[in-house]
């Protein structure tokens, strides 16, 4: 069995800072992770290569830097990396990064066997769209299972699988055939811990690496800036609310009932409201 | 999306200059649409919402609003359409069919697509949910057009493009996209974000029928069974209308309780920042926020929460925002109406006994007699 | 357990342990580089200053790609009471030149970039992996590490302790003391960041030119310490560090003294409207010469701050340990040339190579100064600066007092506050400990 799993180096948002004045992003040592969803689509697709025997391959589309991940991946178990980096592939929205991925899947399936199953993440922390898994099954020909939360049977022999799938309201469990697309619901599981012969064994891979041209990708049109439809026109920090928030004086009251005048003092028809609710529990 | 990180003051103008004059066959692509929703003979709220949006919409381009109902043939899909004409809908667009009982992506993605290249819309907007998440990326992909996820805010510019802002880099900064070239011009919203718009009673306007043209040999994916979400444990978060949220200022989950000891004294919904679902303090249907829910409630009482950004851009649109943390400059003061500075492992349980005498003074003698 | 064996592992990736394993791996040694960070400087505090000189026998054209904030053209030194600083600033246009000699730098990125020329050299470097135990033999020679890592056991011929200043291998193998709390310092340091038009406005700089200031006085509240205040391109590195058994004899808080020291009329303007990120501790060795361990042994050897090699009086530390790093790489080459086994016989070449180098002379020049200013620091850092403050104010406030009245009043004030004996008796010590 064969699995791919698509995974994005991306700025750790937590420490990303806006410059007061000039609204700029402020990148100054702000450190790069693999995006967190990720990691659930790994451990996910480590979890049935060791049940069912096969390699994982993980592909990135990214900077040179990108390796980082890659190589980190490898340490937790993953068989083989691909970074897929080119200036062509620079300011791609979702839809040429889904061209971009869907060529080096192809690729990597002609030169290291054809996918099984290939999984994302749910979403990117960055791009936050969770729109590239789709899009790349689309692209590729791969039925799709977003937001699964359990792979619940794999029949390799008979190339189907079943999984529960998160959808509002409840979960479906759906079976479909293979070749086909994950992506992987988070807190679904933990990513593993290499041991040290897997954090050997990363320290000195090889990451393959491959341009637009060694990917195969035969119209550099549809890659990065030029083949997205979508342009970022503005970008700018949230408003700051004028209006300070009103603290509330308790130095003669008991602090609960200082708060609660003063909430109905603010909005009177608060308590009316309140009490309806109250009464229906 | 296209990824502001690439140099967003830059890309501004260079990209802006990529411009050309529409293609010529997108011109006649026109009108606004609103994928309608239903998951098991419900529709989702988040689409009247979207109603309201598109609405807003259409009138500033002069062009009509039309709702897309896809679903199973009878009473429940036929329903939905009815009440999208309340919702301000102009004309419906409908694929009945029994294959389209339960959500598959084949089956709505080929459904929706369809209709698309028939009927020709220059912006088509779908709720941020599960489903709509599914089926929008396979849509816009198939239709090789441009796609903006999870909007906050959607306008018309001068020049009659649609412009979609959403939070990027976990919302510490907006961002406005536009798909210049290609239609239909493709958005998402999450729930809640758009204000639900008023239901106008008003009778069954014009419905066209496309079939969709599939038979279930066709369709790969079976749905072998549904769980719904059991009733107790379901969390109705997001449309509560008053709202408690605990976060790691209460130190331990047993702190926790009195977060939910108010909430079920205020008939609210109880919720939480991350940490504490990574600890798992919490289960994760209960997290507020960036990657949790957005809640818009008439009240929310924050305990022991910071107020970061990822937080903030859940709680934002709630009409009167609560504090209560320790530390004075504490970053939810800058975005909450009322604050106050005290420990909430003590003021929780004064708070809760205040509210339970005030809001139903018999409870108590009740319980006495 | 791992079969490979390797000619040495160097624990910790800091300055000391890029530095050893750079030399070795460029030297073309096998060795294996163990850091429990996530990379390489990411557990890693410094104010930070680089010192060229040092780095660039390691890579010598470090210029072309290292990420260096601002080279050093002012220097302040400054001596603060509670609402006044008396300053001393060297500015020089002679550090414009065109390899400049010091660098102000944030670790956490410096290290990441050292720590890539570390991996070209050839050397396989693991982070996120924890040595937790030292293997040794019936003998008591160290012949390998135990990591946290499931089957993490690898032999090497020699081990670099590189661990830093609290490095628990050593002192848990009984290789070495633990650093007492007298001979290590507590410093606190944060990250303000500021639009880099507005830290050149307010430190008076243009392009990539930076300044350091240092800072004393009743700043430590009496406690033997050091403020310090550095300008990078878009951010402010600001700190201050007293030794821990000061901070537990006085009971306050570093967290305590940096609020202090950052809302003190002298530095608050500098900071104003900054957003702070990075709040970090960290312990600097600050016992000298006397406080020094055993720096080799059978299979191992000791470098960096691990081995308490660090010049408190000059702040300097990541150059001791660049040096010290290198010196040991080269010891274990010439051993590993000659094709003898890492005995600590052999492995006290290393200790003879670094008696020769500059870091043990400056090392054994200022070996009474810890033990100086500890003694007397009341003086130094509570007394003085206030006495000094108030005889500059004395001397430039125009009040019609005549000036003979106010020269007297001045020394008057100091001659009552230490006695004259004490006055003779600080100054002769610091000219003895400086000597
Ligand atoms: C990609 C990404 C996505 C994220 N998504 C979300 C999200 O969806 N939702 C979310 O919430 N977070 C999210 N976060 C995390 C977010 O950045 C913050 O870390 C988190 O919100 C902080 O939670 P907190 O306020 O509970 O804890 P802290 O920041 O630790 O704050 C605790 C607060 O409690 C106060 N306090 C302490 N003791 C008491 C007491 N006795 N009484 C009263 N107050 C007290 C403290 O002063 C402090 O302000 C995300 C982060 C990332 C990187
Ligand atoms: C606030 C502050 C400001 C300073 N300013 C300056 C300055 O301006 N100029 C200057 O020259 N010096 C300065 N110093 C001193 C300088 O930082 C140190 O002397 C220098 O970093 C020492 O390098 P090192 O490699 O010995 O130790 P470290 O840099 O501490 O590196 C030790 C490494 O070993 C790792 N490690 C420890 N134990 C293990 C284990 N068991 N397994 C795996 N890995 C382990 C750690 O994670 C760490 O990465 C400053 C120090 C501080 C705290
Ligand atoms: N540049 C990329 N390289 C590899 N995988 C990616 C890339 N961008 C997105 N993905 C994958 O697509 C998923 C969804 O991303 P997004 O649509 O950006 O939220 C992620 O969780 C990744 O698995």
């Amino acid at each position: 069995m064969h699995i791919v799993v698509c995974i994005k180096q991306v700025p750790d948002s937590a420490q990303i800072r806006v410059h007061p004045v000039t609204n700029t992003i402020m990148r100054q040592g702000v450190p790069t992770i693999i995006n967190p969803y990720d990691l659930f689509a790994l451990e996910a697709a480590l979890a049935l290569r060791d049940q069912h025997g096969g390699e994982v391959t993980v592909l990135t589309m990214g900077p040179p830097s990108a390796a980082d991940s890659l190589r980190k991946a490898l340490t937790f178990g993953a068989d083989r990396a691909v970074l897929l980096t080119d200036r062509f592939f620079a300011g791609a929205d979702t839809l040429a990064t889904t061209y971009a991925l869907a060529t080096a899947i192809r690729k990597i399936g002609e030169t290291f066997g054809a996918p099984d199953l290939v999984f994302t993440g749910k979403q990117t922390i960055d791009g936050d769209t969770a729109q590239v898994g789709p899009g790349v099954a689309k692209r590729l020909g791969l039925l799709q299972l977003t937001y699964v939360a359990k792979i619940s049977a794999l029949d390799l022999d008979n190339k189907t699988i079943e999984a529960e799938r998160r959808s509002e309201g409840g979960v479906q469990i759906l079976q479909t055939r293979l070749p086909c697309l994950i992506t992987m619901l988070e807190a679904t599981n933990e990513i593993r811990r290499g041991g040290m012969a897997d954090a050997l064994r990363a320290a000195r891979a090889e990451v393959v690496t491959w341009s637009a041209k060694d990917a195969g990708v035969e119209d550099i049109t549809k890659c990065g800036l030029r083949g997205s439809p979508t342009i970022v026109k503005r970008v700018f920090a949230p408003q700051a609310r004028a209006e300070k928030a009103t603290m509330v004086d308790f130095s003669d009251t008991p602090p609960a009932d200082a708060l609660i005048a003063e909430l109905f003092k603010r909005q009177p028809k608060l308590e009316t409201e309140l009490a309806t609710l109250a009464r229906g529990y | 999306m296209s990824e502001p990180t690439k140099a967003p003051a830059a890309s501004a103008g260079s990209r802006a200059a990529t411009k050309k004059e529409l293609p010529e066959h997108f011109k006649s692509y026109k009108h606004v649409w609103v994928f309608i929703e239903q998951e098991r003979g419900q529709v989702h709220p988040v689409s009247w919402e979207l109603m309201g949006a598109g609405r807003k919409l259409a009138d500033k381009l002069n062009v009509e609003l039309a709702a897309v109902v896809i679903g199973p043939e009878g009473e429940s899909t036929a329903q939905a359409a009815a009440e999208a004409f309340c919702y301000g809908a102009d004309l419906a667009y409908m694929v009945a069919d029994p294959l389209l009982t339960d959500y598959r992506n084949e089956a709505y993605t080929k459904a929706l697509t369809d209709v698309v290249n028939t009927y020709q819309p220059e912006i088509l907007l779908l709720g941020a949910t599960t489903l709509g998440r599914d089926l929008a990326g396979s849509v816009a992909t198939t239709l090789l057009t441009g796609l903006t996820a999870d909007c906050t805010e959607l306008d018309v510019d001068t020049d009659g493009s649609l412009a979609a802002t959403r939070p990027t880099f976990g919302g510490s900064l907006l961002c406005t996209i536009y798909t210049l070239n290609y239609r239909p011009q493709m958005a998402t919203v999450r729930p809640r974000v758009m204000p639900m718009p008023e239901r106008v009673e008003h009778p069954v306007g014009r419905i066209i029928t496309h079939p969709l043209g599939l038979v279930e040999d066709d369709i790969v994916t079976k749905v072998l069974s549904f769980l719904p979400d059991r009733d107790s444990a379901k969390s109705n978060l997001a449309f509560a209308d008053v709202v408690v949220a605990g976060g790691l200022g209460l130190g331990s989950p047993e702190n926790f309780q009195l977060v939910r000891q108010l909430a079920s004294v205020l008939g609210a919904e109880y919720g939480c920042s991350r940490p504490l679902v990574q600890k798992g303090w919490v289960t994760s249907d209960r997290q507020i926020g960036q990657t949790g829910k957005t809640i818009r409630p008439k009240l929310y009482i924050a305990a022991g929460i910071s107020g970061a950004i990822q937080h903030r851009v859940g709680v934002e649109g709630s009409d009167l925002i609560v504090a209560i943390n320790t530390d004075k400059n504490a970053p939810i003061f800058e975005f909450a109406h009322v604050g106050i500075v005290t420990d909430a492992i003590r003021l929780l349980p004064a708070l809760t006994e205040a509210f339970r005498a005030r809001l139903s003074p018999h409870s108590r003698d009740r319980i006495a007699s | 357990m791992i079969e490979e064996k390797f000619d040495a592992i160097v624990v910790g990736a800091g300055m000391a342990g890029n530095a050893a394993t750079l030399t070795l791996a460029q030297r073309g040694l096998k060795v294996l580089q163990l850091e429990r960070g996530e990379y390489s400087g990411s557990k890693n505090v410094q104010g930070a200053i680089l010192y060229a000189d040092m780095l660039e026998k390691l890579v010598p054209d470090f210029r072309e790609d290292a990420p260096l904030e601002r080279h050093l053209v002012e220097q302040r030194f400054w001596m603060m009471d509670d609402n006044s600083h008396v300053g001393l600033h060297y500015r020089s246009e002679e550090f414009n030149e065109e390899k400049p000699n010091r660098y102000t730098i944030i670790r956490a990125q410096f290290d990441k970039w050292f720590s890539s020329k570390v991996k070209e050299a050839g050397a396989t470097v693991l982070c996120e992996t924890t040595v937790t135990e030292l293997i040794q033999d019936a003998y008591g020679r160290v012949i390998g590490v135990r990591t946290d890592r499931a089957g993490g056991q690898i032999h090497a011929d020699v081990v670099v302790l590189a661990e830093g200043v609290n490095g628990l291998l050593g002192t848990r193998a009984e290789l070495r003391p633990r650093p007492k709390p007298e001979n290590v310092a507590l410093a606190v340091k944060e990250m303000h960041f500021l639009p880099r038009e507005t830290i050149e406005a307010r430190f008076n700089l243009k392009g990539d030119e930076g300044v350091v200031i240092e800072a004393a006085g009743t700043i430590s509240r009496g406690m033997t310490g050091m403020g310090f205040i550095y300008a990078n391109k878009e951010c402010v590195s600001l700190g201050i560090g007293c030794l821990v058994s000061d901070f537990q004899k006085t009971g306050e808080t570093p967290y305590g003294l940096l609020e202090r020291f950052k809302s003190h009329p002298s530095v608050a303007p500098l900071i104003e409207g900054s957003e702070v990120k990075e709040y970090a501790a960290h312990l600097i060795p600050e016992g000298g010469f006397k406080a020094i361990p055993q720096l080799y042994g059978e299979g191992w050897v000791v470098v960096g701050d691990a081995a308490q090699l660090n010049n408190a009086i000059h702040r300097e530390g990541s150059n001791l340990a660049m040096t010290s790093g290198r010196i040991a790489a080269e010891a274990i080459f010439q051993i590993k040339s000659r094709r003898e086994p890492m005995t600590a016989k052999n492995l006290a070449l290393y200790k003879a190579m670094l008696d020769e180098s500059f870091v043990m002379k400056d090392m054994k020049k200022y070996k009474d100064m810890p033990a100086l200013m500890h003694i007397n620091s009341q003086n130094f850092f509570l007394t003085y600066p206030q006495l000094v403050s108030k005889a500059m104010q004395n001397f430039v406030r125009v009040d019609g007092t005549p000036k003979v009245e106010k020269e007297k009043r001045s020394l008057r004030a100091f001659v009552e506050a230490r006695s004259w004996l004490g006055l003779f008796g600080d100054a002769f010590r610091i000219a003895r400990a400086w000597r």
